[in-house]
């Protein structure tokens, strides 16, 4: 394997990811973004002299809706995708900024 | 020599857009609904749906780009900006990094030092976030998404500005723009317009920039000019004793007059930015663009040129009335149903203000209509009613936008234009105020001031004045 992923990138990723990883997961996570990385590094070996970056796999454009209300109030159903409810709200985790 | 200091700022000012619906989805964005009644599977981030975007939206950000002179960028996209965050569903915002909708603008603003320009680097497309509400009781937070999704705009700035006064001339002219365009309200105290000031400061004559801070929660012009200040004396402090100023984000507390970092330096903003697949590429033809060029309102600095022009009116009032688009809108609306400028003016200057001061409303909370403005300045042409009985009846149109007509109609409020009936109370009034008659008679001009207000009291307020004082003196 070309990548070598230091401790300190997995334990960052596994900040940004809100993951917590046992040593035994680190160890397997740093295999798989390595090879990972190898393979992309295969694919910069491509000639892309010319060719425009692409930002999209279909090619369609300007896709959009007018701006007329077409939701009404559905909370009783999209509160039970909550994991908790109270008083018509979402329940988590208390959270300070 | 005590060093000499300059304070480097730029903005960043978010615009909750005016449209109906929300930017990705049709939940309507109107405000006051009971938590989580403007919700849907795409506002709330759930698997499996799909972010469409609102084509008002992109109208509105281009016509503020070309309003600002910015450079539209004919090929954009939206890309994903990822943290984790309670009041943000998805666990990334819907936002714009790679290609913004506009770029490269700049806008003149004006201070007591001259004019000036102040550059525009970006303005951005991109969604707002719910509200975290803490509970009190149970050690948790609750969510409303009604907010998540709201269309946004982020005009980003250049370092451009070096003091309160200029960052104020800016945010005014961005407010000024925007309103006239119609596409916010841009209200600071209710949230929909927010800016974040990004300050550092450096030597006099210094090329290089110093270490900035990012300023939130300022949600009024007054509130951005102590942040201003405040900031710009504890970096110098920081400065003058050796120390170094941290680049973070910071919490204005405009009560306590100071302010507090938000976040620790350990937990690092790295966002991730890449494509979003759910959203197709813009491209924008030149047609485009210039439909919406052709929509493109008259201006507040052409408007006050045209008003000089057109209308005799002092410039002070011009500056008054065009400082509000719903305002000027009355005016020219009223004058066009064939009232006198000067006279609609001093409705708007006098009376309106007094009472949109007394009530803390904005010039854009004015309910009453044109129509109903005329007609009322119809009665006191024609001295149906007397100025006294209008200045009521206006306060109960500025409440409620009533029929001025049909109002003094219904409460009988017309001047008594009968001669007969006003010199008979004149007579009674002479006759009940025996010693002012006396004063007036010794040549104590100002009794007559009092018997013109008795005579009123006794007409109900419902004379004309200057009759009565005629009537007055020729029966004295």
């Amino acid at each position: 394997m070309a990548n070598i992923i230091s401790d300190e990138t997995i334990d960052y990723v596994g900040i940004l990811a809100k993951l917590e990883l046992s040593d035994e997961e680190k160890e397997q996570a740093k295999k798989d973004m390595g090879s990972m990385l190898d393979y992309i590094d295969k694919l910069g070996e491509l000639d892309t002299e010319g060719v425009e970056p692409m930002s999209h796999v279909f090619p369609v454009k300007n896709v959009f809706r007018e701006d007329i209300v077409t939701n009404g109030d559905i909370r009783e159903e999209i509160l039970k995708n909550a994991p908790g409810e109270k008083d018509g709200m979402f329940v988590v985790p208390r959270t300070f900024e | 020599m005590a060093k000499q200091y300059e304070t480097v700022i730029g903005l960043e000012v978010h615009v909750e857009l005016a449209t109906k619906t929300k930017i990705f989805c049709g939940c309507s964005t109107a405000f006051g609904g009971d938590p989580n009644t403007h919700t849907c599977p795409v506002c709330t981030g759930m698997p499996g749906s799909l972010p469409v975007l609102n084509k008002q939206v992109l109208e509105y950000a281009v016509a503020v780009g070309l309003a600002t002179n910015c450079t539209i960028t004919q090929y954009c996209k939206f890309d994903r900006k990822n943290y984790f965050y309670p009041d943000n569903p998805q666990n990334y915002q819907i936002s714009q990094l790679y290609l913004p909708i506009c770029r490269n603008g700049k806008v003149e603003i004006e201070t007591e030092k001259g004019k000036k320009f102040v550059g525009i680097h970006e303005i951005h497309m991109e969604e707002d976030a719910g509200k975290l509400i803490h509970d009190e009781w149970d050690d948790v937070s609750l969510v409303d998404y009604n907010r998540s999704g709201v269309p946004l705009i982020e005009i980003v700035s250049e370092p451009d500005m070096r003091s309160a006064e200029e960052v104020i001339a800016y945010l005014e002219k961005l407010r000024m723009t925007i309103q006239y365009l119609g596409a916010s309200d841009c209200k600071l105290q209710e949230g929909s317009m927010r800016a974040d000031v990004n300050l550092s400061i450096r030597e006099v004559g210094a090329k290089e920039f110093g270490t900035r801070t990012e300023m939130k929660n300022l949600n009024s012009f007054k509130a951005i000019a102590r942040a201003i200040e405040g900031e710009t004396e504890r970096q110098i402090d920081l400065l003058e004793s050796g120390e170094k100023v941290v680049q973070e984000t910071r919490r204005w507390d405009d009560n306590k007059g100071e302010s507090y970092a938000m976040r620790s330096k350990e937990d690092a903003q790295d966002y991730r930015y890449f494509p979003d697949p759910d959203l197709v590429p813009i491209v924008l033809d030149d047609a485009f663009l210039d439909e919406i060029r052709a929509k493109q309102p008259e201006f507040r600095e052409e408007k006050m040129a045209r008003y000089k022009e057109e209308f005799d009116i002092p410039e002070y009032d011009i500056e008054i009335i065009t400082g509000s688009k719903h305002m000027a809108d009355i005016f020219e609306a009223t004058v066009a149903l064939g009232s006198q400028p000067k006279k609609v003016s001093n409705w708007l200057m006098v009376e309106t203000l007094r009472l949109l001061k007394e009530k803390n409303m904005d010039s854009e909370d004015i309910r009453f209509s044109p129509e109903n403005l005329a007609k009322l300045i119809g009665l006191t042409d024609t001295k149906a009613i007397n100025s006294s009985v209008a200045k009521e009846v206006f306060e109960v149109m500025f409440e409620q936008d009533i029929d001025p007509e049909k109002y003094v109609e219904e409460k009988g409020l017309k001047t008594v234009n009968d001669e007969g009936a006003l010199r008979k109370t004149v007579e009674e009034v002479i006759a009940n105020n025996p010693q002012s008659v006396e004063d007036y008679r010794n040549g104590k001009e100002k009794a007559i001031g009092f018997l013109v207000g008795q005579t009123m009291k006794a007409m109900k307020g419902k004379a004309d004045p200057g009759m009565v004082n005629q009537l007055l003196k020729e029966l004295l």
